[in-house]
């Protein structure tokens, strides 16, 4: 589904700031694989996720969708093969649209946008079930303005928006992070739910390294640009944060540095 | 100080009220839907009286040259959103640019500064005389009031359509907007074409009106237009949320505007106070929102990023 091949990304050539952020990563995932990435601050996680959505062109190298080759395909014709859900609930979500006129956006990812109404009669029924299944109450509110939500219910409706029309690949780049520990939980539990019924490709970086061993089939943890550990199957299963944590060690030979990630 | 001179003068205060409120609502588009400062105007709002008003010396029919005033509005439009879209220009100097350009262009499609039309040789649908003594449906204030009501019509469904909704996307927030494959870019461009369109006809109108075009009509337009769109949106923001009576509180918002302009002038104030007067009170309404934000919200306690 997903075939990344040996590509690089350079931050601020030529200056003292210069920081090559992907170093030659290569990265395979089959249809249905639920990827969970982890690494410490600046592994390069979400310079991957920016690349693979087409945020910027990498420097070298090829990325391949579903056979489809990326590589030069600007960030909105990209779209048509992702859904997205940004750290920054924010991020997600225009905020002086309705709820309905969010989601209606998103149906039509991918697709012309012509003179036909923005959103019909037909999408609001659809909408009010998709929202009702969230559990947040927002299935009456479909005429809300998004700006007036938490940002959990953003999420979670940046989340609906990214899987409304059924993406190649579904991209989540720390997606709980901003969010309250209970909050956290339940937008995570509504992701595992749609991934799980809409058997979706999925790439999710996360900095909590339970929820990273919890969720998902497969593992990756980066640093410096790179992929240094890979973990699926039955390995994933038995792992502990420990594990990991000795993993990253003999991996890296350096010790794990991300407080963050450490403390939570 | 006669009061009736005041009375005397407000029908001609409305109507140029409401064709500025054309062009305020085209501001309206790219300052508000699309988040962006489009000085084009400012070229503009002369484009289209010189474009309409040389069509009609040279014999063209009134609403053909309307049309092409349009056309020639919505190019400039064009032009500024490919010097900020293609070329990387930030969008308030990709206007001036444009801007700039436009006062050579104007000029060229004058052949001099000032062009006059006059009311009784050429079959205007606007003029300074037909305000009062005239049947209700040649009257002036009654015509633009129906071209505005068009217009806001028009907007209104454009911006429900799907087209119209990625280009409300694009100015709330762009990076959805691409994540939602909307070419942000394209709507952006689209946006200045529409607004400058509605200036230039704006422009048509009002050099009808006056009975002339002239090269400096527009200077300053901008700062009129967002006069508009504050006032309307101070006066109406408690009770027209609909996007329809958001655009209306725009036009009446220019309505407002040039009756006090009136009654400042009525009053006694010095005409040459007039732009610095206008500048500084939109400077005061666009300082608000920030003052509000700065120095009158509770900080909010945010968890670990």
């Amino acid at each position: 589904m997903l075939d990344v091949q040996k590509i690089y990304k350079t931050f601020n050539p030529g200056t003292v700031n210069e920081k090559r952020a992907l170093n030659g990563l290569s990265l395979q995932l089959a249809e249905g694989d639920f990827v969970t990435v982890i690494g410490g601050n600046g592994a390069g996680k979400s310079t991957l996720l920016n690349a693979l959505a087409g945020t910027w062109l990498v420097d070298a190298g090829h990325i391949l969708i579903n056979g489809t080759d990326v590589t030069k395909m600007p960030e909105f014709k990209r779209a048509k093969f992702l859904g997205r859900v940004f750290q920054d609930p924010m991020m997600g979500t225009a905020a002086t649209m309705e709820i309905a006129e969010n989601l209606a956006l998103a149906a039509r990812r991918g697709e012309r946008r012509g003179l036909s109404k923005g959103i019909n009669r037909k999408e609001l029924e659809e909408y009010r079930e998709l929202l009702a299944m969230l559990d947040l109450g927002l299935e009456d509110r479909l005429t809300s303005k998004v700006g007036l939500l938490s940002g959990g219910q953003r999420q979670a409706v940046t989340l609906l928006m990214a899987t409304l029309k059924r993406p190649k690949l579904l991209l989540l780049d720390e997606h709980t992070a901003a969010l309250d520990p209970k909050t956290a939980a339940k937008v995570l539990e509504t992701t595992n739910k749609i991934v799980t019924k809409d058997h979706l490709t999925t790439l999710m970086i996360t900095h909590n390294m339970r929820d990273a061993i919890v969720n998902g089939n497969r593992l990756i943890m980066m640093s410096n640009g790179k992929i240094i550990l890979d973990i699926s199957g039955e390995e994933k299963k038995r792992l502990t944060v420990d594990d990991l944590l000795q993993k990253f060690a003999v991996a890296s030979g350096e010790k794990f540095d991300d407080d963050r990630t450490l403390l939570s | 100080m006669d009061i009736t001179i005041l009375l005397n003068a407000m029908p001609g205060a409305i109507a140029q009220g409401l064709i500025w409120g054309i062009m305020a609502i085209g501001v309206y588009i790219t300052y508000k839907v699309l988040d962006v400062a489009d000085l084009t105007v400012d070229g503009t709002m002369c484009t289209g009286g010189a474009v309409s008003i040389m069509m009609m010396l040279s014999g063209h029919n009134i609403w053909f040259s309307l049309f092409v005033a349009v056309l020639a509005g919505m190019l400039a439009g064009l032009v500024t959103g490919v010097f900020h879209t293609a070329m990387g220009i930030p969008a308030i100097l990709a206007g001036i640019l444009t801007q700039l350009s436009l006062y050579s262009i104007n000029l060229k499609v004058m052949g001099k500064s000032n062009q006059a039309i006059s009311v009784e040789k050429y079959d205007l649908l606007v003029s300074l005389r037909y305000i009062k003594g005239v049947p209700f449906y040649q009257n002036t204030i009654f015509i633009v009031a129906i071209f505005t009501i068009i217009i806001i019509a028009v907007l209104y469904w454009f911006f429900g359509t799907e087209l119209g909704c990625s280009l409300r996307a694009t100015g709330c927030n762009p990076n959805m907007s691409r994540a939602q494959g909307i070419n942000t870019k394209w709507s952006v461009v689209l946006g200045l074409m529409i607004s400058n369109g509605l200036v230039a006809l704006s422009s048509a109108l009002f050099s009808q009106y006056q009975g002339f075009a002239d090269i400096n009509m527009g200077r300053g337009a901008i700062v009129i237009g967002l006069a508009a769109v504050i006032i309307g949106n101070v006066v109406f923001e408690k009770i027209f949320h609909n996007f329809a009576l958001k655009l209306l509180s725009v036009s009446i918002g220019a309505v407002i505007y040039y009756v006090v302009l009136q009654v400042v002038i009525w009053i006694g104030l010095d005409t040459d106070l007039l732009k610095l007067l206008s500048a500084l009170v939109v400077a005061f309404f666009l300082a608000v929102p920030y003052w509000k934000k700065e120095y009158f919200t509770k900080p909010i306690k945010r968890g670990e990023d």
